[in-house]
């Protein structure tokens, strides 16, 4: 399945774009698909990075296709 | 009230609003790019009393961005500098100094003085002190960071919504501030105006708080968009039971019983603050190898487990150290996470 994956802040920049889209197995679960991207782009501090599925975050984790998925780092600054 | 004449029209102020303006009172902590224009205004709207507290004092590079000094202030408290210049805008306002930092002794106290406040701060460790303070003395919180161009905007602990312990209950172990990373001026002004927007609705009760939500706005793309979070109870129940919890960006080693040598360079993170440790990182190792003693067993350590591997096994065949032993999987297995 495809999968679109949004990215914020720090990991934007780590991953070097804003958005991806994903073919992906259609058995993956979030979180494997995060273990995956965080591996993939040695994101630092995984354990703050909160994934938000169709702009709702703490929703299932099975996922389907056509999702979006953000990932989204803490800012600090002001 | 001529004034005000220009929102009293609105409908969703009228002389009703303008008068739940006046007993309103708000508590911005950090006088800086986002506190800047979210108190220039307030103050314009009429709030009825505002309070600033801050620690630091005008620089010349803040001058970019808040708006509020000139480069008379240079040097100035921000918080007494701010008053100054806001009491020449709207001198009805009652406005209240406190030249220290927030922390753990005086954020539940302060809080108790106002209905509502906004966070115009640059760490984790004073985001994470106002929604603890905000949960135990019941107050709403207008929350904005800024990494780059790119901004989030909430509201947390209104009424019944989530807290920001909710959408992020761990956070990342350092502090990435504007000072750091550079902004354009506009973007913590747009944050800080937007922030007293939400402000003005909580007071005015009119409009939809941005509750529940998180706003992210990319000053580069002009793009935003709102995405949805809900509570999570043990968050907040455990503020409650437990008061304000500490957060500590840098952190420490979980078994201190041990010695350790960290040959990470300088600007790695996370920093260790341990006299466990002795840090001498990789570039400087082989003018510094007397600095390591060869008596106790020590854990040697990179970010990874690769460099610090090399590193035992180089010392042990050429310089004869026979007490090292690495430290597989690197920093993350040897610091504490609680």
């Amino acid at each position: 399945m495809k999968l679109t994956l949004r990215y914020f802040g720090m990991i934007a920049e780590a991953t070097g774009r804003t958005e991806e889209i994903l073919n992906v197995s259609d058995q993956i679960k979030l979180y494997d698909l995060k273990d995956q991207q965080i591996k993939k782009y040695k994101i630092q501090d995984p354990e703050a990075v909160q994934l938000v599925v169709n702009q709702d975050l703490n929703t299932s984790t099975v996922l389907k296709e056509g999702d979006e998925i953000a990932f989204l780092p803490p800012f600090a600054g002001g | 009230m001529m004034r005000y004449d220009r929102q009293i029209k609105l409908d969703e102020v009228g002389v009703s609003g303008q008068e739940k303006l006046k007993n309103a009172s708000v508590l911005i902590v950090g006088v800086g790019g986002l506190g800047c224009p979210a108190a220039q205004y307030l103050v314009g709207a009429g709030i009825g009393r505002i309070g600033l507290i801050d620690h630091d004092r005008v620089s010349l590079s803040n001058l970019h961005r808040q708006l509020l000094f000139t480069e008379a202030d240079i040097g100035s408290t921000k918080a007494s500098a701010a008053k100054q210049r806001l009491q020449m805008i709207n001198s009805e306002v009652e406005i209240d100094v406190f030249e220290e930092p927030l922390n753990i002794e005086n954020a539940e106290n302060l809080f108790q003085l106002y209905d509502i406040i906004l966070d115009g701060t640059d760490n984790f460790e004073t985001k994470y002190l106002i929604n603890d303070a905000c949960i135990l003395t019941e107050k709403p919180w207008v929350y904005a960071s800024i990494y780059k161009n790119e901004g989030q905007l909430a509201v947390f602990n209104y009424q019944e919504g989530p807290s920001y312990r909710c959408l992020f209950p761990k956070t990342i172990r350092q502090n990435i501030s504007c000072e750091a990373t550079g902004v354009l001026g506009v973007t913590p002004g747009i944050l800080g105006t937007m922030q007293a927007a939400e402000v003005l609705k909580i007071i005015l009760e009119t409009g939809n708080v941005l509750s529940g939500k998180l706003k992210l706005l990319n000053i580069l793309t002009a793009q935003d968009q709102v995405l949805n979070i809900s509570r999570r109870p043990e968050e907040i129940q455990k503020i409650r039971k437990e008061g304000i919890i500490p957060v500590r960006i840098e952190c420490n080693i979980s078994d201190e019983t041990r010695y350790y040598l960290d040959i990470r360079e300088i600007f790695e993170q996370p920093k260790i603050t341990s006299d466990k440790v002795i840090q001498i990182p990789l570039s400087e190792l082989e003018d510094r190898l007397d600095e390591i003693p060869k008596q106790e067993e020590i854990l040697v350590f990179c970010q990874s487990g690769k460099r610090s591997k090399k590193v035992v096994d180089l010392l042990q065949a050429e310089f004869d150290f026979n007490n090292l032993k690495n430290v597989e999987g690197g920093i993350e297995t040897i610091i504490d996470n609680n």
